[in-house]
């Protein structure tokens, strides 16, 4: 056998399910995002017409959908740097020389990762109340002014991000950790004798080394924030007026609530280019910056 | 340029005493080795030297200032590690200017002097490339460029050759010696090679178990070890030990009875110690001879190892644990299993007492 023929077989598997469970979804979506699919066509799909970008069109008329991209940006270009500005500290802490339960503290932060959003967003309802929310009661003991979390517009998005940031950072952390352990304590001491100090050493050598890992966290977190739906979803259904409305929860209102389906799947293409946009941006930044480490 | 002097060193981890008293004065521009095996603190004790372990006892001294409580950075040494520890997203260029560019140097100031120090070790036309860029002797090279670019008056190795094949390290060996005629700095160096001990140092440190045995020229301690374990370390192949007792004893002669009850002469007092009292002969492989008639040892040959210009043969006998090395002539024409009675030259034997100091 030829070696690419063999080659071939070895990923064959893997291509095909990555064809079957991403490309093919992808080409259905967009499909299904040019005809007016709804109600009417699941029950009888000759009610299925195709109205080319129809659909697009509609879309970026309406205020609704120019809302949920703000909030969705707003809560990625925010919540995924403090996520990883926070996974970042966390694990700089852990790995510090004088900690100690190093296991203990890692399992500590690392617990909200593995558990159910909606077990825990309820939690957080709780913690977030006006009246009874821990939060609320600990601010009015300290004499300053209560906030209302999840019902005043202003705070609500500030409130889901605290809420996604903490659900998330213990992920990054571990990642990062293992990056930190990964950098040599020679060139810490040879930046000592050259007389870096602690944030010269940090600066020059710490992060520097911490280039690859940061960008494949900065990568997946990205991803992962700009499908922001489960948050809103059980902490503030959206509200108040609109104010944690995303771009998931928008697709998914227009999908299973209202079953425009086509609509839907054209909300679900343009975040697909968002995705790929910002996928790319973090590529070219990684090539020119990350290229020597 | 200066001189170190280490006062009354200890060091612990944990329980553990890493460092137990090391006293020890190198002379500026002096090239010092320190040796030992595995383990016995060379890189602790270099590492004090550099300020980067805190110290439990004692004061290291250089030139005329206290340095024990300085940090790294204002002792004005410099050091090269095992590992290079060259900074992977900086070029060499970066790496070796990093200090002075962290001291605040300007520009000019810094360009001067990377690029001498890179014109001494040819480095010129590394200076654009990383680490990774590199081969191993030539990240070598970039260490010791960033090391000299910080004009040190002490220069510190960790072992900086256990990372390069055999002929690089032998090609390298030479450089140290052209770069301390160079740069005439006061260096220390830490290896566990004692044939690199030998080539390099003005003056080796013998160190086991945090304490130093015995301190000298090359030749010194070839010729005259202190005890046991320096003459076993130094010298390759190592020396050969017989246990034997003391039959008589007069002003600078013993006559020693081996295991096998052979009676052999040499020419070492051993003082005060009594018929009878144990002691270990040691000779060194080129100071056995064949052809003699008295002081021979019968042995069998149990290999040959002819490395043209010389054989080294590997003898079994009743009188020693190991068997007895001996340096042969390139055209020696034994086999094995053929009778060898060695002699044992009088002149160039050791004794060392039970303590295993020399007599
Ligand atoms: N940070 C540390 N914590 C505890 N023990 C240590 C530490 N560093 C070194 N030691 C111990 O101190 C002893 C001396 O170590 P050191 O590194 O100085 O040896 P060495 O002579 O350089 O050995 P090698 O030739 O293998 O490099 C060893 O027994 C080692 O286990
Ligand atoms: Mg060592």
């Amino acid at each position: 056998m030829k070696p690419s023929v063999a080659g071939w077989l070895f990923v064959g598997p893997a291509l095909a399910v990555i064809a079957v469970f991403f490309f093919l979804p992808v080409l259905a979506a967009f499909a299904i995002s040019l005809t007016d699919f709804d109600i009417y066509a699941l029950a009888d799909l000759s009610n299925l017409r195709f109205v080319g970008f129809q659909n697009y069109a509609d879309l970026l008329q309406r205020p609704l959908f120019w809302q949920a991209l703000r909030n969705t940006l707003y809560f990625v270009l925010v919540g995924a740097p403090l996520s990883v500005m926070v996974s970042l500290a966390a694990a700089l802490l852990l790995n510090g020389q004088m900690v100690r339960f190093k296991g203990f503290f890692r399992t500590v932060l690392f617990a909200p990762v593995v558990t159910t959003v909606v077990a825990v967003a309820v939690i957080w309802r709780y913690l977030l109340h006006t009246r009874y929310g821990l939060i609320n009661y600990g601010l009015d003991w300290s004499g300053l002014p209560i906030v209302d979390w999840l019902g005043d517009p202003r705070f609500s998005m500030p409130s889901i991000i605290l809420f996604a940031v903490w659900k998330n950072f213990g992920y990054n952390m571990i990642i990062l950790l293992a990056g930190l352990q990964a950098i040599s304590v020679d060139l810490y001491e040879a930046a000592r004798i050259d007389g870096a100090n602690a944030r010269q050493r940090f600066f020059h050598v710490t992060l520097p080394s911490l280039v690859p890992s940061l960008f494949l966290v900065g990568v997946l977190t990205m991803a992962a924030y700009f499908q922001l739906f489960a948050e809103p979803y059980v902490m503030t259904q959206g509200g108040p007026i609109q104010s944690t409305l995303s771009i998931i929860y928008l697709m998914y209102e227009e999908g299973f609530k209202w079953w425009s389906l086509g609509s839907a799947s054209a909300v679900a293409f343009i975040l697909f280019l968002f995705m790929i946009v910002a996928a790319i941006g973090q590529l070219v930044v990684m090539r020119r910056y990350g290229s020597g480490v | 340029m200066s001189s170190l002097t280490l006062r009354n060193i200890h060091k612990n981890f944990g329980n553990t005493a890493v460092l137990s008293g090391i006293d020890l004065d190198v002379a500026d521009g002096e090239f010092a080795v320190i040796v030992g095996p595995s383990g016995c603190g060379k890189s602790t004790l270099l590492r004090t030297i550099a300020g980067l372990e805190d110290l439990d006892e004692g004061t290291v001294t250089i030139g005329e200032s206290d340095v024990t409580n300085l940090p790294p950075s204002k002792r004005g040494i410099a050091m090269v590690f095992q590992s290079y520890a060259l900074y992977p997203h900086m070029t060499v260029y970066e790496n070796m200017s990093f200090g002075m560019k962290i001291a605040g140097s300007s520009a000019e100031e810094i360009d001067r002097a990377v690029r001498t120090a890179a014109e001494t070790l040819g480095l010129t036309a590394l200076l654009d490339r990383k680490p990774k860029e590199l081969s191993g002797g030539e990240r070598q090279r970039a260490a010791i460029g960033r090391a000299t670019v910080r004009r040190p008056s002490i220069f510190l190795f960790d072992e900086p050759l256990s990372n390069l094949d055999a002929s690089l390290r032998v090609k390298m060996r030479h450089e140290f010696v052209r770069l301390h005629e160079t740069l005439e700095t006061t260096m220390i160096y830490v290896t566990h090679d004692q044939v690199e001990a030998m080539t390099l140092a003005d003056r080796i440190v013998v160190l086991r178990d945090g304490r130093i045995e015995q301190t000298g020229s090359p030749h010194e301690l070839y010729t005259y070890p202190a005890n046991r374990f320096v003459a076993g370390f130094i010298g390759s192949p190592a020396m050969n030990f017989l246990a034997g007792s003391v039959v008589e004893t007069r002003l600078a002669q013993t006559i020693v009875r081996l295991a096998s009850g052979t009676t052999i002469q040499v020419k070492v007092g051993s003082g005060e110690l009594s018929p009878d009292s144990p002691v270990t002969l040691g000779i060194r492989p080129e100071h056995l001879t064949t052809g003699g008639d008295h002081n021979l040892v019968e042995t069998e040959i149990k290999f040959v190892e002819p490395l043209g210009s010389h054989s080294y043969v590997y003898l079994e006998t009743l009188d020693a644990d190991e068997p007895l090395i001996f340096r042969a002539s390139g055209d020696f024409r034994g086999a094995k299993g053929d009778k060898l009675a060695v002699g044992i030259s009088a002149n160039n034997c050791h004794l060392f007492g039970e303590d295993g100091k020399v007599l």
